[in-house]
C-alpha cells in the first residue's frame, strides 16, 4: 500500500544493541553468584526475559532450574549447595515472597540473591529488613529498561504504568521513564529537539535532564533527531476505538504479548496452538500489518498466487537448476508458505468474528459517537448491549467513548446506564466506576454546563466541525479543517463520498477513514510547525503542559534528523503505530515508538477493574 | 663540581652516599635516648615517645606535645593515612591523627589482656596497614588491615618460650606470614601451620640468629647471627645472595635493607650504638661512626637515619648520577654537562665536547642521562645545572620528545616545595613516582597544608574533580570543626570558597558539621547542595524529616520518597505521620499504594483521617468481597452505605443497598430451593431463575428491583430459547406487546437453529426491521418483497449483497429495477 511518496527514508538505528546490553548485564549479575543456582522469575518478567536470554543461554551460566514465582511458598528440590537467585520486577516489590523464612521453616538454609529490575529501591531493603531476612540475602539491580519489540517499537514493559500513574497518582515510574530516555540518549543521542505534552511527560523529561547533567557527556554521532513525549491521557479516545488495522486487530482478538502471539487451534487448523513472533522478520506479516483489514484478504490471495508461481518454476527445471532451487529458494518459500497459511487462518478467524452483523453495528455506533450525531440511538444501542450482556469490557468501552465525546453523560443517562451496568455485571463495578470517574473516562455532565468550545475537550475536537471553523482564529484554521475533524465514516455508512482504503490519503485510514487519531495528529502538527505555536487553543483544551526544548546539537541536516522518537507514557496501540508509519512514509521520516507498554481498549479498561473479589 | 662526590663511598662496583636532609628542630634533652621512635616511609612523619611525654613531630614542625596519660606503650607505628598507632602492653591499639587528636581505639584480643604484649610490629601491605604482636604466652596475633579489623591467631611455635630472638612480618603470595627465629631455628608461621625452615648456605648452623631484616618489597631477607655473620638471600629462602663476616659479635640495635629499584649493589645497613655498617653483596663494607642515638627507616630507595640533631638519607648512588659525576667519567651525560659548563664560560671547548658526543651519536642519551640525574639530586642548584645542560643539549637534537624534560621540571618543582623544611616531606623522585600525586595531595591535606595542595593541583593541572575540589572539600570539612566561629560566617566562608569548584559534595561537608554537633550549620550547608537527592539521607539523620520529605519529593526520585516515608512511619506517631502525608500528595499516593498491598487497615485509617467517605465506602465494598461469611459481608456493605451517604453519593448508597437486598434474597432462595445463587449479579440471578423454571421468583425480583422491561424481556427470551422451551416463548410473546420488538425473537430462534419457530415471529416484526428479519431466517424473497415495498435504496442494496449467483434471476432484476427507481427519487 501507500506507494511510498518518499523513498529516501533514513535508516533506523540498530536497537538490538539494547538487548545485548541487557543480556550482558544479566549474565554479569548471574556470574556474581558463582556456582550452580536456581532462578526464580516473577511471572511478569517471563516473556521479556525470554526475549533477552533464552533458557540455553541461562543454562550456560550455571542456571540449574527455572521456577516461576507465585504468591505461595516456594519449595525447590535442589540441595543447599545450589544457590537461589530471584529476578524480580519493581512493580510488585512489596509483594516479595518470604522465601527465606519459608526455607528456614523447612530447616534449610540457602544463599539467596534478589535482582530487582529495572532498579532497586532502598525501600526494598527496608522491607527485607522488616521481614527479618535482610542479612540472609544479597540484592542487586538489573537495569533492564527497554525491550526492543521490533525495528521501530521499543517497550518498557510496564503495563501497570497507566493505572499507577494516571489513576493512583503514583509517580514511581516517572523516573524509570526518565532513565529509559537517558539510556536511549546515551546510546543513540544527542537529541536535537524535544517536544512534549502532558504533566508526566514534563516530569519524565526533567528527570532525564537531571540524569544527563549528573553523568558525563560524550560527543557522539546523533542517531536520533527529535523526540516527542506524550501522555496517554492527552488522547484517551484513540485507544478506546476498535482497531481495524491488521496488527491492531490481531492484538484485539488474540492479544499479542511481548511481540509474540499464540494462535489458537482454530487458526492453525491443527489441534495445537502455535506461538508466532510478529515482527518485521516475518515477511508476510510485515507487508500486511499496517493494512486496513478489508485489504488484507486481497493481498494474501495475491501473495498465495505468487508463491504458487514460484513453486511452479520447478516444473521446467533441469537437475542443476533444481539443485540451486532446492538449496537457495526452497527453504525461504517453505517458510513463507507456512507464514502465509497462518495469516490466512488468522484472517479467516477474524473475518468470522468481525463481519458479523454485531460488529458492523458496533462500528457504526462507535463512528456515530465520534462524529457526535444520533446520540440517542447510540445510547439505546449501548443500553441493549448492556442488557444482553454481550461483553462487559465492550459495554464499558462504549460508555467511556460516549462520555468522552459528549463531555460527560447527562445525569439521567449517567444513573440509568450505570444502574443497568451494575445489574448486568455485578455490583463490584461500583469500584470500577469510581476509578473511571477519577480518571475522567466516565463522568456526569455538570448541571448548567453546555457544550462550548472550551469545555468539551476531545469531544470538541472530534465532532464540532462547524464551530471549529467559525470560531477558530487564523492560526487554528489549518488544524480544524484538514482532517482534524473526522471525515465521515464513508466506508461503513453509505454516503456519497468513498474513502478509498487501498490508497489512503491520511492517517484516518486506520479507523476506516472515520477519525484521525488525535495523538498522531498532534505529533504531525507539532513537527510541521516545529513547536507549539498556533496550537495554543488546542493545548489549552488538552490541559497543557506542553513544551519544546532545543538541544545542544547545531542544525546540521543529516539523515538522523529525520528520525523521530515518540514516547507514549501510559501505552500506545498498534493502530497509532501504523498511523505513524504511514505519516513517516508520507513525509520521508522514520518514527521510533517507545511506549511503556502496548495497549488496547481491553487492556486499558481491564486495568481499571478492581479485581479483588 | 668535584665536591659532589665528596660524600660518596665505594661499595663493590657501586657507590653509597649519605645526604643530610634536615637539621632537627626538636629540643630533646637526651637526644633519642630512652625514646620510642617511629617514622613512616615515603618521607613520612616521626614520632617519639619518652616515658610519659608524648611528642608528635613532623621533622621540623612539632605538631603536638602532650603528656601521655594512658598505659605503657610497647610499639609505635604510622598507618598509610598518616595516623599514629600506639600499641599498649594490654593489647589496646590507640589511633591518633597527625595533630595528636585521639581518633579511635581497638583491641588485639582478650587473650592479650592477661598475657601482655611482649613485642609488636606495624607493617604495610597491599591491604593496608597491619599490626602483629607476640604475647607473653609466645603466641602471635595478626591484623592485616586495621580499617577492616580481622584478628588472626597464628598456630603455636614448638619450643618457644617468651619472645623469639627476632622476628619479622612477610607478605608473600597474597598472604601475611611471620618469620621468626628461636636461637638457631627458623620458622615460618602462616594461618594454619608452623614450618621450620633453613636458609640455604648459612654456615655455622649452631649459631643463633639475633636479628633479621626484610626488604621494603618483602623480596629479600637478611639474618644476623651471634657469630657476627650476615646472611643475605631471598625472602622465600630459596636463594642465597652472599654472606659477610662483620666481625662484630654484639647483637645490632637495628638492621635494615638499603636497596633501590634496579640496584647494582644492594646492601644491608646494620646499626650498633656508635657504628653504622653498610654491608654489600660483594662482602665489601662501609663504616660510619655515629655520634648520637639514631634510628633507621627503610625506604623504597634507601635508608633514612634519624638522629637527635640530624636527619640523613643513605642510598646507593643511582647509575645516572654515577655516570655523570664520577671523576673522569666519559659518559655522554658527563660530556654534555662539561660542554654546557664551557658554553657558559663562552669557551670554544664547548663545541669540542659537543662534537665528541655527536660523533658517537649519543646526544639523545646524554640529554636523557642529565634529565634523569637531575631527578636524583636533592640540591636545587645541582638540579638546575643538570637541567640546563639537558636543555642545552636538546637544542642540537631535532626530534627529541620534550615530555620527559618538561615533566621532570614539573616534578622537581613539586618535590622541592614539599621538601621545604616548613613542609618537611623529604620525598625522593623515585618515591614520588611510586606514590603518585594523588597520595601526595592526600598527605598534604592530612597536614592541613591546603594552600600548597591547591597550588600543586593547579600547577599539575589535575582534573578539578580529583584535585582542587577534593582539597577544598577537606578544607571545608576542617573548617566546620572550628567551634569558635559562628555558623553564619562558616557557611558564608565555605560557600564563597567553594562557589565555582566543580563536583563538590556539600552533603559530605554538612555530614561532617553534623558529626561535630552543629546541626544548624549542617542545614545551612545543605542548602548549597544542588542535588536534592543528596540532601535527604543527612536531613533524616538530623531528624529534619519534614524538610527531608519535601526535598525528596522535589528530587522526583520515588525511591527517596519511599525511604523518607518508611522512616517517618517508624519515627512519628500515627496522627502526625498522617498529617505530614496529607500535605504531600505525592508521598501520600505512594504510601497508599504501599498500604493497598501491605496494610489494608492503615489504608482505612488514612481515609478516616481525611474524612474521605467516598474512598472509605469503596474500601468497605472491596473488603466485603474478601469476606466469606454472609453476615460479615452484609455488615461491611452497611458500613459502605453509611459512608456513601456521608459522601452524598446517593447513587452508590442505593446501589449498595440493593446489593444487600439481593444478597438476602439470594440467601433465602438458596435456603429454600438449594440453588447456588449467592454472589451472582442481578442479571445472572434472574437468568439462573428463569432457566430453572422459577418464573414466579423471577417475576418478584423483576418487580422488587424495578428491572427495566427491555432487560427483562431480553433475559426471559434468551433463557427460554436456551431451554428450547418454544411453547413458553410463544405464550410470552403473546402476553403483551414486546418492549424490544419482535426482531430479537427471530434472532434468538435462529441462533438456536430453529428456523421454524423463527418464522412465527417474522410477521410481528415492525416494517422497518422486516428486511432484517427475513434475511435472518434466510428468506431472500421475503426480504426482497419487504425491501421493495419500503422503497429504500439502502435496504435493497443489502438484500442484493446477500444474493448469490444461484439466486433467481427474475428476483435480481426486480431488485435492481426497484433500486434505480428508489435512487431517482
Amino acid at each position: 500500500m501507500a506507494h511510498s511518496v518518499r523513498r529516501d527514508a533514513p535508516e533506523l538505528p540498530d536497537f538490538s544493541l539494547l538487548k545485548r546490553l541487557a543480556r550482558d548485564q544479566l549474565i554479569y549479575l548471574l556470574e556474581q553468584l558463582p556456582g550452580r543456582k536456581d532462578l526464580f522469575i516473577e511471572a511478569d518478567l517471563m516473556s521479556p526475559l525470554d526475549r533477552i536470554a533464552n533458557v540455553t543461554t541461562l543454562k550456560q551460566h550455571d542456571v540449574d532450574k527455572l521456577y516461576k514465582v507465585e504468591h505461595k511458598p516456594i519449595v525447590s528440590t535442589s540441595d543447599q549447595t545450589v544457590r537461589g537467585c530471584f529476578l524480580y520486577p519493581l512493580t510488585n516489590w512489596f509483594l516479595f515472597p518470604d522465601v527465606v523464612n519459608a526455607d528456614k521453616a523447612f530447616g534449610r538454609f540457602r544463599r539467596y540473591k534478589i535482582i530487582f529490575s529495572p532498579q532497586k529501591f532502598y525501600a526494598c531493603e527496608n522491607l527485607l529488613e522488616e521481614q527479618g531476612i535482610f542479612g540472609d540475602v544479597t540484592t542487586d539491580e538489573w537495569s533492564f529498561y527497554l525491550l526492543p519489540l521490533d525495528d521501530d517499537i521499543i517497550s518498557l514493559e510496564l503495563p501497570e504504568f497507566f493505572r499507577d500513574y494516571f489513576l493512583e497518582g503514583d509517580q514511581r515510574w516517572v523516573r524509570t521513564a526518565g532513565s529509559a530516555l537517558h539510556l536511549l540518549h546515551s546510546v543513540y543521542g544527542p537529541f536535537s529537539k524535544v517536544y512534549g505534552i502532558g504533566r508526566c511527560s514534563k516530569m519524565a523529561y526533567e528527570s532525564w535532564r537531571e540524569q544527563v547533567e549528573e553523568g558525563e557527556q560524550r560527543a557522539r554521532q546523533a542517531e536520533i533527531g527529535n523526540v516527542f513525549l506524550i501522555d496517554r491521557d492527552v488522547d484517551l479516545v484513540t485507544p478506546l476505538c476498535s482497531q481495524v488495522v491488521y496488527e491492531g486487530l490481531v492484538d484485539d482478538i488474540f492479544r499479542i504479548k511481548c511481540g509474540c502471539v499464540e494462535f489458537c487451534p482454530d487458526v492453525t487448523s491443527s489441534d495445537k496452538s502455535i506461538k508466532v513472533m510478529l515482527n518485521s522478520q516475518d515477511k508476510v506479516f510485515n507487508e500486511i500489518r499496517n493494512e486496513h483489514f478489508s485489504q488484507v484478504f486481497g493481498f494474501l490471495s495475491q501473495k498465495a498466487r505468487n508463491l504458487q508461481t514460484a513453486y511452479d518454476k520447478r516444473s521446467g527445471m533441469d537437475i542443476k537448476q533444481m539443485k540451486t532451487f532446492v538449496s537457495e529458494e526452497l527453504k525461504g518459500l517453505k517458510q513463507e508458505h507456512r507464514l502465509l497459511s497462518l495469516h490466512i487462518g488468522a484472517s479467516e478467524s477474524m473475518m468470522k468474528k468481525k463481519t458479523k452483523q454485531d460488529f458492523q453495528e458496533l462500528l457504526k455506533t462507535e463512528h456515530s459517537l465520534l462524529e457526535g450525531f444520533e446520540i440517542r440511538e447510540c445510547i439505546s444501542y449501548i443500553e441493549e448491549h448492556i442488557n444482553r450482556q454481550v461483553s462487559m469490557v465492550e459495554s464499558m468501552r462504549l460508555l467511556c467513548l460516549l462520555s468522552l465525546t459528549e463531555n460527560g453523560l447527562l445525569p439521567k443517562d449517567y444513573r440509568s446506564l450505570k444502574n443497568q451496568f451494575l445489574q448486568s455485571y455485578g455490583i463490584e463495578h461500583l469500584l470500577t466506576f469510581s476509578n473511571l470517574k477519577q480518571l475522567g473516562l466516565l463522568v456526569e455532565q455538570q448541571p448548567g454546563e453546555t457544550l462550548t468550545v472550551m469545555e468539551s475537550r476531545v469531544g470538541k475536537l472530534v465532532n464540532d466541525k462547524t464551530a471549529g471553523q467559525i470560531q477558530a482564529g487564523p492560526n487554528t484554521v489549518t488544524v480544524f479543517n484538514t482532517g482534524w475533524v473526522p471525515i465521515p465514516l464513508l466506508y461503513l455508512i453509505q454516503s456519497d463520498e468513498e474513502y478509498d482504503l487501498r490508497v489512503p490519503r491520511d492517517m484516518a485510514y486506520i479507523f476506516s477513514g472515520a477519525y484521525i487519531p488525535l495523538s498522531c495528529k498532534l505529533i504531525e502538527q507539532v513537527l510541521e510547525r516545529d513547536g507549539w505555536t498556533g496550537l495554543e487553543e488546542v493545548t489549552r483544551m488538552l490541559n497543557g503542559h506542553e513544551f519544546a526544548v532545543t538541544g545542544k546539537t547545531s542544525g546540521v541536516k543529516t539523515d538522523s534528523q529525520r528520525i523521530i522518537l515518540v514516547m507514549f507514557l501510559g501505552g500506545c496501540t498498534f493502530s497509532e503505530i501504523s498511523a505513524l508509519r504511514f505519516l513517516g512514509r508520507e513525509k520521508g521520516l522514520k518514527f521510533i515508538v517507545v511506549t511503556t507498554a502496548i495497549t488496547n481498549s481491553a487492556r486499558l479498561l481491564e486495568s481499571m477493574l478492581d479485581n479483588h473479589a | 663540581m668535584a665536591f659532589i662526590t665528596a660524600n660518596w663511598n665505594p661499595l663493590g662496583e657501586a657507590f653509597y652516599r649519605k645526604i643530610e636532609l634536615y637539621e632537627m628542630g626538636w629540643s630533646l634533652r637526651d637526644g633519642l635516648k630512652e625514646c620510642l621512635v617511629a617514622a613512616a616511609p615515603y618521607g613520612g612523619p616521626i614520632e617519639n615517645h619518652l616515658h610519659n611525654l608524648k611528642k608528635l613531630t613532623l621533622l621540623q614542625n612539632i605538631y603536638n606535645l602532650q603528656r601521655w596519660k594512658s598505659g605503657p606503650v610497647r610499639q609505635l607505628g604510622w598507618t598509610v593515612c598518616d595516623d599514629l598507632l600506639c600499641i599498649q602492653e594490654d593489647g589496646t591499639v590507640l589511633i591518633y591523627d597527625l595533630f595528636g587528636a585521639f581518633k579511635r581505639h581497638f583491641s588485639m584480643g582478650n587473650e592479650v589482656v592477661q598475657n601482655q604484649v611482649l613485642e609488636a610490629k606495624v607493617f604495610h601491605s597491599p591491604y593496608g596497614t597491619g599490626v602483629a604482636i607476640v604475647t607473653g604466652a609466645s603466641r602471635f596475633t595478626l591484623a592485616t588491615n586495621i580499617d577492616d579489623l580481622k584478628l588472626r591467631r597464628l598456630p603455636e611455635v614448638p619450643g618457644l618460650q617468651g619472645a623469639p630472638s627476632c622476628w619479622a612480618v612477610l607478605t608473600q603470595d597474597r598472604q601475611t606470614k611471620v618469620l621468626l627465629a628461636n636461637r638457631a631455628d627458623l620458622y615460618i608461621l602462616d594461618n594454619t601451620s608452623c614450618t621450620p625452615v633453613t636458609p640455604p648456605g648459612l654456615s655455622l648452623q649452631s649459631c643463633s640468629i639475633v636479628n633479621m631484616a626484610v626488604s621494603f618489597s618483602y623480596k629479600y631477607l637478611a639474618l644476623f647471627t651471634d657469630s657476627g655473620h650476615l646472611w643475605m638471600g631471598s625472602a622465600n629462602l630459596k636463594d642465597k645472595l652472599s654472606e659477610v663476616d662483620t666481625k662484630v659479635r654484639t647483637p645490632p640495635k637495628q638492621m635494615v635493607w638499603c636497596r633501590r629499584p634496579k640496584s647494582q649493589q644492594p646492601s644491608v645497613v646494620i646499626m650498633w650504638d656508635r657504628l653504622l655498617l653498610v654491608a654489600g653483596e660483594c662482602t665489601d663494607t662501609i663504616q660510619y661512626t655515629l655520634d648520637e642515638e639514631s634510628v633507621c627507616v627503610a625506604e623504597l630507595d634507601g635508608v633514612r637515619i634519624v638522629g637527635g640533631s640530624r636527619h640523613e638519607l643513605l642510598q646507593e648512588v643511582p647509575s645516572a648520577c654515577q655516570d655523570i659525576f664520577k671523576i673522569a667519567s666519559m659518559a655522554p651525560g658527563a660530556l654534555l654537562l662539561e660542554a654546557h659548563k664551557e658554553y657558559e664560560k663562552s669557551s670554544q671547548k664547548a663545541d669540542e665536547y659537543l662534537r665528541e658526543i655527536k660523533e658517537q651519536s649519543v646526544l639523545g642519551e646524554a640529554v636523557r642521562q642529565c634529565v634523569e640525574a637531575a631527578g636524583y639530586e636533592h640540591e636545587p642548584e645541582t638540579q638546575k645545572t643538570l637541567l640546563r645542560a639537558a636543555s642545552f643539549g636538546k637544542c642540537f637534537l631535532s626530534n627529541y620528545p620534550p615530555e620527559p624534560f618538561v615533566s621532570m621540571c614539573r616534578d622537581l618543582k613539586v618535590l622541592n616545595s614539599v621538601r621545604e623544611y616548613t613542609v618537611g616531606i623529604p620525598l625522593t623522585h623515585t618515591q614520588y613516582k611510586q606514590m603518585t600525586v594523588q597520595v601526595l595531595i592526600d598527605r598534604l591535606v592530612y597536614r592541613k597544608l591546603y594552600p600548597l595542595a591547591i597550588e600543586i593541583c593547579r600547577y599539575l593541572k589535575t582534573p578539578e574533580y580529583q584535585g582542587v575540589s577534593r582539597v577544598l572539600k577537606h578544607w571545608a570539612c576542617c573548617k566546620v570543626q572550628q567551634k569558635e566561629e559562628p555558623d553564619e560566617s562558616i557557611a558564608h566562608a565555605v560557600s564563597v570558597k567553594l562557589g565555582e569548584a566543580a563536583g563538590i559534595s556539600y552533603s559530605e561537608i554538612a555530614a561532617r558539621a553534623y558529626e561535630c554537633g552543629r546541626t544548624e550549620l549542617a542545614i545551612k550547608l545543605l542548602e548549597f547542595e544542588p542535588r536534592s537527592g543528596e540532601q535527604v539521607p543527612l536531613l533524616l539523620k538530623m531528624k529534619r524529616s519534614q524538610l527531608a520529605l519535601s526535598k525528596a519529593i522535589e528530587s522526583g526520585d520515588t525511591d527517596l520518597v519511599y525511604t523518607v516515608v518508611t522512616y517517618l512511619k517508624n519515627e512519628m506517631n500515627r496522627g502526625d505521620f498522617f498529617m505530614t502525608l496529607r500535605n504531600q500528595p505525592v508521598a501520600l499516593s505512594l504510601y497508599r499504594q504501599f498500604c493497598k498491598h501491605q496494610e489494608q487497615d492503615t489504608l482505612k485509617d488514612l481515609f478516616n483521617q481525611d474524612d474521605d467517605h467516598q474512598e472509605l465506602g469503596n474500601f468497605y465494598v472491596k473488603a466485603s468481597y474478601k469476606e466469606k461469611k454472609l453476615e460479615a459481608r452484609l455488615s461491611l456493605l452497611q458500613s459502605a452505605v453509611d459512608e456513601y451517604n456521608k459522601a452524598k453519593n446517593e447513587f452508590a448508597a442505593k446501589a449498595t443497598e440493593e446489593e444487600m437486598k439481593l444478597l438476602r434474597f439470594q440467601r433465602r432462595l438458596d435456603e429454600e430451593m438449594g440453588e447456588a445463587l449467592l454472589g451472582l449479579s442481578l442479571q445472572e440471578t434472574l437468568h439462573a431463575l428463569l432457566t430453572s423454571n422459577f418464573h414466579k421468583q423471577a417475576e418478584q425480583l423483576y418487580r422488587d428491583f424495578r428491572v427495566p422491561d427491555k432487560r427483562y424481556w431480553w433475559l426471559k427470551l434468551t433463557a427460554l430459547a436456551e431451554k428450547d422451551d418454544w411453547e413458553e416463548m410463544e405464550k410470552f410473546a403473546k402476553s403483551k406487546k414486546s418492549p424490544i420488538g419482535y426482531l430479537p425473537f427471530v434472532e434468538v430462534c435462529v441462533k438456536q437453529h430453529n428456523k421454524y419457530e423463527a418464522k412465527k415471529y417474522v410477521s410481528k416484526v415492525t416494517p422497518e426491521q422486516k428486511v432484517k428479519a427475513h434475511l435472518a431466517i434466510g428468506d431472500l424473497e421475503g426480504a426482497a418483497e419487504a425491501a421493495i415495498e419500503r422503497r429504500s435504496e439502502g435496504e435493497i442494496s443489502t438484500v442484493l449483497s446477500r444474493c448469490s449467483p444461484t439466486t433467481d434471476r427474475a428476483l435480481l432484476e426486480r431488485l435492481n429495477r426497484a433500486r434505480s427507481t428508489a435512487a431517482k427519487k
